[in-house]
């Protein structure tokens, strides 16, 4: 079917991961959860993780241009 | 208690989702040309992605909420329904029985049976498909607006109408295709939504190791073995008194993991359909392989955050509790009247009073704390406000509502922003669930009955036209049916006990059909009523240990006791299994075949040439890779007897 879905998934990740990663990073209070063992910017880690997901995703699009594999 | 503020970033997020969502089906729209893009997507998708649609068909949000209950409740030992109860079945279906749904031609699973046998099994068979769908997914889009309105204080009916009205938009848009891509969406979406939470619950209580520790003491406290609720096979093998789900290992492996697991996976047109639409026929028989690799690994996302949630609340300075029951502000209200107005020198009667104001049972001794501390204070600059009271109150309901478990790590562990991201997901699968459940239902109504039965012999714009006419009327259906749930009580015990009845048997008939060419339509149809029937009889006439007669069976006289709903339910799965079983093979053997081997050709395993898997790659041959699943499977069993 023409659409090929690495596009809008590897999109809509990046766009969210970005949201998260600015968020993060400007409210580093507010995106931390004082848990036992961690006190990291959660937000700003896990937008940074949805980055690189949606970016490969991308990439896999990008590369595979019209004929995706078959896995 | 449990509602949720959600900011600015939160809602950036889910708009983010909903677009995309629309996008696509728009994007899909100018794809769509024919009856058959439309409802069966033209057999056109590479296996990744069909894989992933097939899991995530699966996975609904009421899944998601329901093992992680069940964590809590029974522990390790719920992830038999993935590894007992879903992969044996996932790899059946790829390496046996796809090349027969694939290689017919059919576009469905009861145009299958039709093929296969006559058109009443196809009709029983449809029909009854038709309504659990409605059903299923009025129930979902229900939960949903009921969560909506509770988490977030929005409009039961706006709730239940917009989500509604998103899910009609991308699958009217873009059809099966449209509902398949959004399904990968939502899988990602699960996954990297709620890893972060298992993450830092896992962080918080401790590690692993920590959290099986806290575990053996729940255990014991309930009257168990240390590790009834971190060993997943040995408390079975002590019999159903040994292990919380009240089970033993033999209705654990024939009624799950054989019966009910092979009826559903090998058979429900739901899940079956997106293998269907795969582009050749390797790829549809690779879809159920493909999914069977993360369902080995999703116990790790759905069930540990109900455990980690249960040994959290054995760890008292963690501050946390399973969420008690949703009582209403007005009796909350009613409570913390009580408590002011009780005579500290007879706690008992002012527990009597709360209790009776919450309608819930208490913890005698937290509410008598609760008392004594809120007379000591009376008056004093720094009395207890009426709001820390009903939190204490909160504390002190000595009832759990299992089913909040996953909401209440979600609250715990997600700043604003990872909040959106995990709410997001959970919405994604409720909104999946549904347009999963009407892209089933319209392909089996325009195929199945419409055209079989009402318009024979249209062309296929009519039938592509009347695909979009089914959509919208089972989405309105859809919503019919969630008022139907919300109105009545016990209407979703009802109706999954009529799924039950329905399905149980149904497995049987396709074994026999597919494997013994001897089956007759006759056999198979009178096989399949009186499976459904013996179903309804057997429940009617057990029950399970603290129920009573009624809605949970036993109505017609009590001859058979069982330790628990989950042991009725697996026995009645086999009993089903067994009377649908051997009733075809008695009428097969009484009447007479309508069918020559030439017209089973392609439909029965002996009547149909071998596939020869020579000219693909070894790692795409799917009894190799199931072989290699089933391995795999086996050791993650031993990892965690």
């Amino acid at each position: 079917m023409g659409l090929d879905i690495r596009w809008p998934i590897g999109l809509m990740f990046t766009v969210i991961g970005a949201l998260l990663t600015v968020y993060g990073a400007l409210k580093s209070a507010a995106s931390t959860i004082p848990v036992a063992g961690t006190d990291h910017n959660i937000n700003l880690i896990w937008g940074i993780v949805l980055l690189v997901f949606g970016a490969l995703m991308l990439l896999g699009a990008v590369r595979g241009g019209k004929n995706p594999p078959s896995a | 208690m449990q509602s949720i503020e959600l900011h600015r970033i939160d809602y950036a997020i889910l708009i983010a989702y909903v677009a995309f969502v629309i996008g696509i089906g728009w994007k899909l729209a100018r794809y769509m040309k024919t009856s058959s893009d439309f409802l069966t997507s033209a057999r056109s998708i590479p296996t990744w992605v069909t894989g992933l649609a097939f899991i995530s068909a699966n996975l609904g949000a009421l899944e998601l909420v329901g093992m992680a209950a069940s964590g809590a409740k029974y522990g390790i030992a719920t992830a038999h329904f993935y590894w007992v109860g879903a992969i044996p079945a996932m790899i059946f279906l790829a390496v046996f029985m796809m090349p027969f749904y694939y290689g017919s031609k059919a576009r469905s699973v009861p145009e299958y049976l039709k093929m296969r046998f006559d058109e009443r099994v196809r009709a029983l068979n449809s029909v009854a498909f038709a309504v659990m769908t409605i059903f299923a997914s009025g129930i979902s889009m229900n939960a949903l607006a009921k969560l909506l309105n509770q988490l977030l204080g929005w409009n039961y009916n706006v709730a239940l109408w917009v989500c509604s009205g998103v899910v009609l938009l991308y699958v009217l848009k873009g059809g099966l295709t449209s509902a398949i891509y959004t399904e990968v969406l939502q899988f990602f979406m699960i996954v990297l939504g709620f890893a972060p939470v298992v993450w830092l619950g896992l962080k918080d209580v401790g590690g692993w190791d920590k959290m099986t520790t806290a575990l053996h003491g729940v255990s014991t406290e309930n009257g168990f073995k240390e590790n009834a609720w971190s060993s997943a096979w040995q408390p079975l093998l002590g019999g159903p008194a040994a292990n919380p789900m009240g089970v033993d290992w033999f209705a654990m492996i024939f009624g799950l993991g054989f019966v009910l697991s092979f009826g559903y996976w090998c058979t429900n047109f739901l899940v079956v359909q997106r293998a269907m639409a795969a582009k050749n026929m390797t790829a549809a028989r690779n879809t159920p392989l493909v999914a069977a690799v993360p369902k080995m690994f999703f116990p790790f996302l759905v069930i540990l955050p109900g455990m980690i949630a249960i040994a959290l609340t054995s760890m008292p300075d963690k501050g946390y509790r399973v969420p008690p029951p949703i009582v209403a502000q007005a009796n909350y209200d009613k409570a913390v009247a009580a408590v002011k107005n009780a005579d500290a020198a007879n706690p008992a009667a002012g527990v009597a009073a709360v209790g009776e104001a919450l309608g819930k049972k208490v913890n005698a001794e937290k509410v008598s704390v609760l008392i004594s501390t809120v007379a000591g204070f009376k008056g004093a600059p720094n009395q207890l406000t009426d709001t820390q009271i009903q939190s204490g109150l909160y504390n002190s309901i000595a009832e759990y509502d299992y089913d909040g478990v996953i909401l209440s790590l979600v609250k715990k562990y997600c700043p604003p922003g990872l909040l959106g991201l995990a709410l997001t997901a959970l919405l994604a699968s409720f909104m999946s669930g549904m347009a999963g459940n009407v892209t089933a239902f319209n392909t089996v109504f325009t195929y199945d009955l419409y055209q079989a039965y009402f318009a024979k012999g249209k062309s296929d714009s009519h039938y592509f036209w009347m695909g979009k006419v089914i959509t919208v009327v089972g989405i309105i259906l859809s919503i019919g049916a969630a008022y139907f749930a919300s109105m009545y009580n016990n209407a979703m015990d009802i109706i999954q006990l009529v799924f039950g009845f329905v399905n149980a048997p149904l497995f049987a008939t396709f074994l026999l059909g597919m494997f013994w060419k001897r089956t007759t339509g006759t056999g198979a149809f009178l096989g399949l009523f009186g499976g459904i029937a013996g179903s309804a009889l057997f429940h009617a006439m057990t029950i399970a240990k603290g129920n009573v007669p009624g809605v949970k069976g036993g109505y017609l006289g009590v001859h058979q006791t069982f330790p628990s709903d989950m042991a009725q339910n697996f026995w009645l799965a086999t009993f089903a299994f067994t009377a649908c079983f051997v009733l075809t093979l008695v009428i097969s053997l009484a009447t007479k075949s309508q069918k020559s081997d030439a017209d089973l050709k392609g439909l029965v395993y002996s009547l149909t040439p071998k596939i020869v898997d020579n000219n693909i790659p070894v790692y795409q041959r799917p009894a190799v890779v199931g072989i290699v699943l089933l391995i795999v499977c086996v050791i993650l069993n031993f990892i965690f007897w």
